[in-house]
Order: C-alpha cells, then structure tokens, then sequence
C-alpha cells in the first residue's frame, strides 16, 4: 500500500426499549412465546385498528436523550416509511423522520489514543418488526408479529469515528448509559442492540469523505471489529486498484468473515415518508423534560464517585463493577445482606467472572440471588467453610443459585475445625510417614507441603488448610 | 300508519311503550328489505337470522328493564366499512370479500350498547371512493326514488337503506362528503360530526385525517340521537376528541332568532343546477322568515378546496391501502411466482380501477421530489382554508349552501369522466379539510321528482347550533319517503 488511508464510520444503532408493552398497543414485549400469541388488531396491521403511542417510550426515548446531552425536540412527530415486507404488517412502519425526538447530541469516548467526543446526529423513536421464518420443509414462508411493534430507538452518530477500537468504544459507552438508565438491557446477541456500521475510506488529510457503505448482520463486538476491519480491507484495495466504491448496503457474514452486497443504492426504495395522520404530534412540556431528569438512576460516573467513597474499592475494582449495571446491583444487594464491600468485589471478579467467561455467557445473565453469595462470604469469614470448598459452592450458587448453607450442610462440607480430632488424624499421618518426618527435620520444607496434602485428603478437603498447619508444625517441632 | 312510517325515535318510544315489539320491526324491515332489495341492492349483506336473534335478545333486556334508550330495538344498518365483529366487512371491495373481523368499530360497540338491531352491512364505493356507490366490486346501489339514478356516495347503500326503508337508520363515513351528498341524493337527513367526535376505531381508513363516521336517518332529530349514541372519547383512537358533552339531542329547538347564517357567494356561481340553486335559496328564505339572520359573504379560496382534497386524501390512502398484500387476510390472487408477484397480482385483481387510480395518484405526491410540490403545498392549502373558515364563523354562526350542485346523476354517467365526478364534492369537502361537523337535509325536489338537499356547515364542535337550525328547518316540512317503501317498486 503506497498510501495512507483513513476509516471514517457513523453509526446507526438500533435499541429496544424495556418497556412491558409494545409501542402502540397493550401486546407484551416479552421475548419468546409461541408465535403470533402477542398480537392484536393493532401490531397485526389489522384493517381499521389505530396506533396510541406509549408514553413510557417516549420517556426512555427523552432520557436516553439527555444522557447523551442532545436536544429535545419538544414539538415532535412520527412519520410512515412505507415499504412492502411481509414482516411489517401495514405495510409501512411508524418511524420519525421530518422531526425525531432528539438531534445535536454527544458522548465521550476514551480509547488508548485518548478521549474524543463522537456526535449524535438524532434519536428517533420507531416500531420493529415481525419475523420471518422459512419452512423449508413445506417450501414456505411464515411470520410471526410477535416482535412488531416492539419499540426501537435509533440512533445515529455523525461520522465521527475512525477506527473499530472507536466504534467498540462508542457502543459499550451507548450500552452502559442506556442499561443504567435501565430503557434497555442492550444484548447485541439477542438483538435488543443492532449497530449497522456506515464506512467510507479517504487518504489521509483529505476532506472530502469517500464512498460509504453499510454493514448490517452485526450480532457481537466482535463481529463489528472484524467487518469493520475486513470492509475497510476492501474498500483500500478497490481503490489501490483504481476502481471505485460503490454506495450500497453490504452483509456481514461472520463465519465467512465476508460482506455480500444486499442492494445498491439504485435499488434504493422511495420511502415516500409523510406524517402519520393516525397519530397526534407528541408535546413534551419543559416539567416533562425535568420530570424525566429527575427521576434518572444514578449513571455510572456517580456510581464511581460513590463506590471510591463508600467502600474505598481500588480502582480497578470499580472499573469492572460499573462496566455492567447488573453486576454492580448485584455487588449493591449482596453488600447490603451484610457482606464487605472488598470480597463482595473478589468474588464478583474473579470467580464470577471466570465462571461467565468460561460459559460465554452476557453478564446480564448473571442470575443467582446476592444474599446467597452474602452468606457464603459470611460462612469463610467465620471459618465454617475453607475457601477451596467455597469456590465449589460458588459456583453451584452461579449456576443453580443454591442456598449455600443448605447445600453445605447437605453436602457434609464444613470445615473440620475441631482440633482435638485434626490433632489426631494429623497424629496419625506423620507416625505413618516417618520418611517425611526426617526430610522436614533434615530441612527439606516440601515435605511439610505433602504432609499438609495428606491430611487435606483424609479430611476429604474439609479441614481448614491454616489450622492444619498450625496442628502440623506444633506435632513436628515437638518430635 | 305502518311501522315503516315511522321515525327511529317513534318507533323506539312505540316498542318502549311495549306497541311494538323489536322483533315486529325487524320483521318489518326484513320484509321490506325483501321486496326493495332487488330493485335497490343497499346492503352488501344482510343476516335475517342473526338480526331476529338479535331482537329477541334486546325485547329481553328491554322487558327487563336493562335496556331504557331511546333506540332499544331499532333496526341500523351499518356501512361496510365499519367494522361489525364476526361479521363480514368488506369496504365493497374483492381484497376484503372473505374479511371477519375479530374486533367491532367502537362506534358499533356504542350502538350495541344502546340496543340497536344491525340488520346488515351496506354497499359503498370501493373503499369509499367515489360519488355514486357505483365504484363498488359488488354491483352499484340505486336512488330508491329512480332506479335510473345513482343514490351518491360514497355512502349510498347507507342513504338507500334508509330511504327505502330497509333500515331505520344507519351509519355512514364522510371523508369529502361521503355521508351528506348521498343524503341529499336520496331524501334523507345526514350528518358528518367535528372530526375526532366518533370514535374512528373500527373504520377502515381512506383518508385518515378526513374520514369521519356520522349519523343517516329520516329526519334530525333521529340523526341527533343516532349521533349521541354513537359518539365517545376513546382512548384507542389518537385523534378522538374528548367532548364537554355529548346531549347532542337537547339541540332539538325550533328556534333560530338571532342565528346569523352567511351564505358563501362562491357556492352559488357556475356548475350549480338551477333547480337546486332555486330550492337552496328558498330554504334559506325559510330560515329568515323564521327569525334568522341570512346574508351573502365572500368564502375565499373555494376553487383549492378540491385539488388539495385530492392530493391529501389520496396520499393517506396510498399508504392506508397498503396492508391489503394478500398476506395476512382477505383475497390472494393464485399462481404467484415468489412474493412480489403475488402482491402485484393481488392488488392487481382486488382492488377496481378508481382506487388504483387514487393510490398511484397518492404514492406520486409523496414520492421524493414531489412531496414538497404536491403534498406539503395541500397541507399548507388545507390550513389556509382552515383559516378561511376561522373568519367567516368569526361573524357567523353557521354557513348554508347546497350539498350537491346536482340531484343525482344517472347510473353510468360519472365515472366515464372522474374529474367531473370530483368536481361534484366541492360544497362538501372543505368541511372534512377544515375538520367541521355539516350537515344536509331535505329542501324540496326537482323537475324529475329527485332530491335535493341543503347543507349547514358551523364552526368545529357546534353541532348543536347545526342540530338547531336544521331542525327549526324542518319543521317547515313533511319527512316524504319514495313509491317504494309504500308499496309499488318503480
């Protein structure tokens, strides 16, 4: 490559918003259930039916908004985008275009190139859609309106981000501030955040942009490193070549780590958006505005503020527990079934961690009750488990939530801390391992290790490792 | 007197007086159903069976004393647009032959709970285009008082049915003038509310920020209390209107001193019969001689109402009538290839030539780089006219001209030339652009022995003055049915 290029990227994501019912109807949003079983004339696009919009939408919508230090558009519209699609079923979808909810907003983003502040060109507010599903068995195709008329907001950055650690930075900050805010749990997985990546390249120092494209089929922060990564690949090879880019909406194939043109830009559809004349224009009052700021959860900046005083956690630590909003409800709960704050936070980031990473699971799965990891904390604390028995436990509380305390005592785990009967079994193992006894005496101390482990598997893991020890170096001095 | 003879309001104190039974009046209406309908074709459908059920189950709750109002037991009829629960609704169109809703209008559900027996469903234009129910896939309705003639539209099986005395009275939808021209065509009295006064849940929309369902009926006082039954604030419908009171029948005062009413120079200029021109200006004479203030004013911009109209109404529509795909309900046309080809060839086979005609006319002017030139430029027309109409109810209380420029034209004779046929709504549809409650009643016939009605439009929200004066008005005259209801079909 004889020149230098630079990735220009905008973003559009796309959230589902938590509210219990859909945008424009009482059908619930819960994902699942059996197809077409939360519907009605309205999300089924019914003949005669009518949208009333939901107020909770526009109140995550608003607050999303501030958080992102936009303007709202206190006046504000919805629009029909008409386009015909079995899975939308009027036909056309209830969207904002002439006068979204909010425009002219910004968040920072820290990378290892530093901090930069990447604009929002607008929010809007808009219904999702059914789902189709081949049957390729019976060769036809069938739908499913459970998810229309779910509400989705999008937003949209201005071209602002120049690299993929950006664009990754730029939406863990969106999913963090919009899961504080608790208008959506964000799972790119699960689809309840869609980024669709607008890319264009140029040599660096010009001023024009170049081409873009859009990638769409973008299920994990992964998946947007490597598209971002393998379209800006492609994009500086076409022009290395001397061909041009050609504006089109492109699909990401992850296993293929490919993009496949999906429609070009003269495939482009006319909207022929207009003003939804079944919906009245949305008045947002400046007390609905402070209302809406009033009643916002503390966002993540205060909480590590909070954190540092409170509990004196290190940095590090409150890094990782504020990086997800469950997680830190969960340290939260458990400090307040009496744990400390500084094992609460080692358990929550190593074994909670490990055990999430080694499931690939989101860690809004997190499921197990914080009082059971409470009185776990309190059964090592007073000596009833050893920290080896612990961590199995845990992880049965991880992944069934058990009551510890039952489980141990189902289990025999307790310690053995009765030093009466250690003194005996230990007693025993070093009259049965005289050779050990003369290396310890002889100054060899590994031998003291494999006494120890001998005791631990007579004890079948029970005895607390210290105490053993202790017991140990007592009989071996007095010999 | 027999029961055809008498009003809705008669005929409902005769049956809560235990004179009449709710199944004698259906029986009644039935029969005459029977012996019109061949000549007439007012319903699209009608279920004997279910509608006898139906009043035995309301003389029951009448006997009991559950149902008390006024309509308990009055036969309705309910045009196919309106969506009737389990029963047929099918916009008069072959997409939606097969169409059963789940769900009833909330105006239905209103008269249901008022005890009114719905006889059927009536014809219409296709998806209430149109100006003489001779756009309807099923066959065109005719005037029952000349089977030559068309009744109007697009509520003509409405107005037809009432006429003809296959019903009592009956709902009707007015987007441009759907309810008062057919009206006036054929003798009746009917009236397009405020918009937002019914509820529009449950009809099926053509033009969304126009279309209003409103009351059809012999005479006003029938037509004020259809509308108090019909009408509430209702929370499935964004733009339903949450009204200070809904005693649209306390209106019902023959008195109209001091009233001031303008007449609009520009409805009296050329395309305007003489005829009805001549029995216009004698019952606004009539008003006068009874106390009210009439004078002639100048109503600007008359001549935009039309082609803004059109622009709005088609625009909503193109986009309205797009979730008729073939998909989810309603006709799919067989042997598609793939899915685009099974829409083209669905809309293609269900839909008739006018509303083709209007949906390619609405997706034009909201194609980009037309929506500006077309569909913003009607809306800013739209509100100019509002404002138009701001002025004159400034110094009026209400404002008279005809209804139609004609009586009712011949069978045939409109959709061989649309623009014609358009042009023929220009007294009514700047009340559905200014969103005003209009009404038409009866005011004499001309030489051929056909219809002619007058129309009163007033400010948003003063339907009562409208009430008043219409029925001040009527009081002047006879309610006069056609041959057809006394016997002899012509």
């Amino acid at each position: 490559m004889s020149k230098q290029y630079e990735t220009v990227i905008g973003l559009e994501v796309h959230v589902e918003l938590a509210t219990n019912t859909k945008i424009f109807c009482g059908c619930s949003t819960e994902f699942g259930g059996a197809p077409n079983t939360h519907t009605c004339p309205v999300c089924t696009g019914m003949p005669g039916s009518l949208p009333v919009l939901n107020k909770q939408v526009v109140e995550y919508a608003v607050a999303v908004g501030l958080a992102t230090n936009c303007s709202i558009t206190q006046n504000c519209k919805f629009d029909r985008k008409n386009y015909f699609y079995p899975d939308n079923p009027q036909n056309y979808q209830i969207s904002q275009l002439y006068l979204p909810i909010c425009r002219d907003g910004h968040v920072e983003i820290e990378t290892d190139g530093g901090t930069k502040s990447v604009g929002i060109h607008e929010i809007h507010m808009e219904e999702d859609a059914g789902k189709l599903i081949h049957d390729e068995w019976e060769d036809c195709s069938l739908v499913d309106y459970n998810r229309s008329g779910v509400p989705l907001i999008e937003i949209v950055s201005e071209p602002d981000m120049r690299s993929a650690d950006e664009v990754v930075a730029y939406l863990e900050k969106l999913r963090l501030i919009i899961q504080y805010l608790g208008a959506s749990d964000c799972k790119l997985q699960e689809g309840s955040m869609r980024a669709d990546v607008n890319l264009s390249v140029r040599e660096a120092g010009a001023e024009e942009f170049g081409t873009r494209t859009e990638m769409k089929n973008l299920n994990s922060f992964k998946a947007i490193r490597r598209a971002i990564e393998g379209e800006t690949d492609r994009q500086i090879a076409l022009l290395e070549e001397g061909r041009e880019v050609t504006q089109e909406t492109r699909r990401w194939d992850d296993t293929k780590e490919k993009s496949y043109p999906m429609r070009s830009k003269e495939d482009a559809q006319d909207y022929r958006y207009f003003p939804d004349p079944d919906l009245v224009p949305v008045i947002i009052s400046d007390e609905w505005i402070e209302q809406i700021r009033d009643a916002q959860p503390e966002l993540r900046d205060e909480k590590r503020r909070r954190y540092k005083e409170t509990y004196g956690l290190p940095d590090y630590d409150i890094d990782i527990i504020t990086g997800s909003k469950h997680l830190a409800n969960i340290f939260e709960a458990t400090i307040d079934h009496g744990a400390e704050a500084k094992e609460v936070s080692n358990w929550l980031m190593g074994e909670t961690m490990r055990l999430v990473n080694d499931s690939e699971m989101d860690l809004t799965d997190i499921s197990f009750a914080p009082e059971h990891l409470a009185a776990l904390i309190g059964m090592v604390k007073k000596n009833e488990i050893n920290r080896k028995v612990a961590k199995e436990v845990f992880e049965k509380i991880f992944k069934e939530d058990v009551d510890p305390k039952a489980y141990v005592e189902e289990h025999g785990l307790k310690s053995m801390n009765d030093e009466g009967a250690l003194k005996e079994t230990i007693t025993q193992i070093v009259s049965g391992n005289p050779k050990s006894v003369e290396d310890y005496k002889a100054g060899k101390k590994k031998a003291m290790g494999f006494l120890v482990g001998q005791t631990m598997k007579a004890t079948q893991g029970k005895a607390d490792p210290g105490v053993v020890n202790k017991i140990l170096k007592e009989i071996l001095e007095s010999l | 007197m027999g029961i055809l003879d008498l009003t809705a309001l008669e005929l409902g104190r005769k049956i809560k007086a235990k004179e009449i039974s709710a199944v004698e009046a259906v029986q009644a209406v039935l029969e005459q159903t029977k012996k019109a309908e061949p000549a007439v074709h007012a319903y699209v459908s009608y279920d004997e069976e279910s509608a006898l059920k139906r009043a035995e189950e309301v003389q029951k709750k009448i006997d009991d004393g559950t149902l008390t109002g006024p309509l308990a037991g009055v036969p309705v009829a309910v045009k196919d647009n309106i969506c009737t629960k389990g029963y047929k609704t099918t916009c008069s169109s072959r997409i939606l032959e097969n169409f059963v809703p789940t769900y009833a209008a909330q105006a239905v559900e209103n008269l249901i709970a008022a005890g009114v027996v719905i006889i059927g469903k009536t014809n219409m234009d296709e998806f209430a285009m149109g100006s003489t129910t001779e756009t309807s896939a099923f066959g065109p309705t005719k005037n029952p008082w000349n089977q030559e003639h068309v009744p109007g539209g697009s509520s003509g099986g409405s107005a037809a049915a009432v006429a003809a005395g296959e019903c009592f009275m009956a709902l009707g939808s007015d987007t441009g003038g759907s309810i008062r021209q057919p009206s006036s065509f054929c003798g009746i009295t009917g009236m397009k509310p405020t918009y937002g006064t019914i509820s529009r849940y449950g009809l099926i929309a053509y033009g969304s920020s126009l279309d209003q369902i409103g009351p059809m009926a012999k005479d006003v006082s029938d037509c004020a209390a259809l509308l108090e039954a019909s009408a509430s604030y209702d929370k499935k419908d964004s733009t339903s209107i949450e009204r200070d009171e809904y005693d649209f029948t306390s209106a019902l005062v023959d008195d109209v001193k001091g009233m001031k009413i303008g007449i609009p120079k520009d409805y009296f200029g050329e395309g305007l019969d003489p005829e009805v021109r001549e029995a216009v200006m004698a019952a606004a004479r009539t008003l006068e001689k009874k106390g009210a203030v009439v004078e002639e004013f100048d109503l600007g911009l008359v001549d935009y109402a039309i082609p803004a109209y059109y622009v709005i109404a088609s625009a909503e529509a193109s986009s309205n009538l797009s979730r008729f795909d073939g998909i989810k309900y309603g006709y799919r046309a067989k042997g598609a290839e793939g899915l685009h080809d099974m829409y083209k060839k669905t809309r293609s086979g269900g839909f008739g030539p006018e509303v083709k005609r209007r949906i390619m006319l609405g997706s034009f002017v909201l194609s980009s780089g037309y929506y500006d030139a077309y569909y913003l430029k009607a809306l800013r027309t739209k509100a100019l006219i509002k404002q138009e109409f701001d002025k004159a109810f400034a110094s009026y209380d209400l404002i008279l001209g005809p209804a139609a420029p004609t009586t009712a034209p011949k069978l045939g004779e409109s959709l061989s030339d649309p623009i014609k046929m358009y042009l023929g709504d220009i007294y009514t549809i700047s009340a559905n652009l200014a969103g005003l409650p209009g009404i038409s009643v009866p005011c004499g016939k001309d030489s051929k022995g056909l219809p002619i009605g007058l129309q009163l439009l007033g400010d948003c929200f003063q339907e009562k003055k409208l009430i008043r004066a219409a029925y001040a008005f009527e009081q002047t005259r006879t309610y006069e049915a056609p041959e057809i209801v006394k016997g002899g079909v012509q």
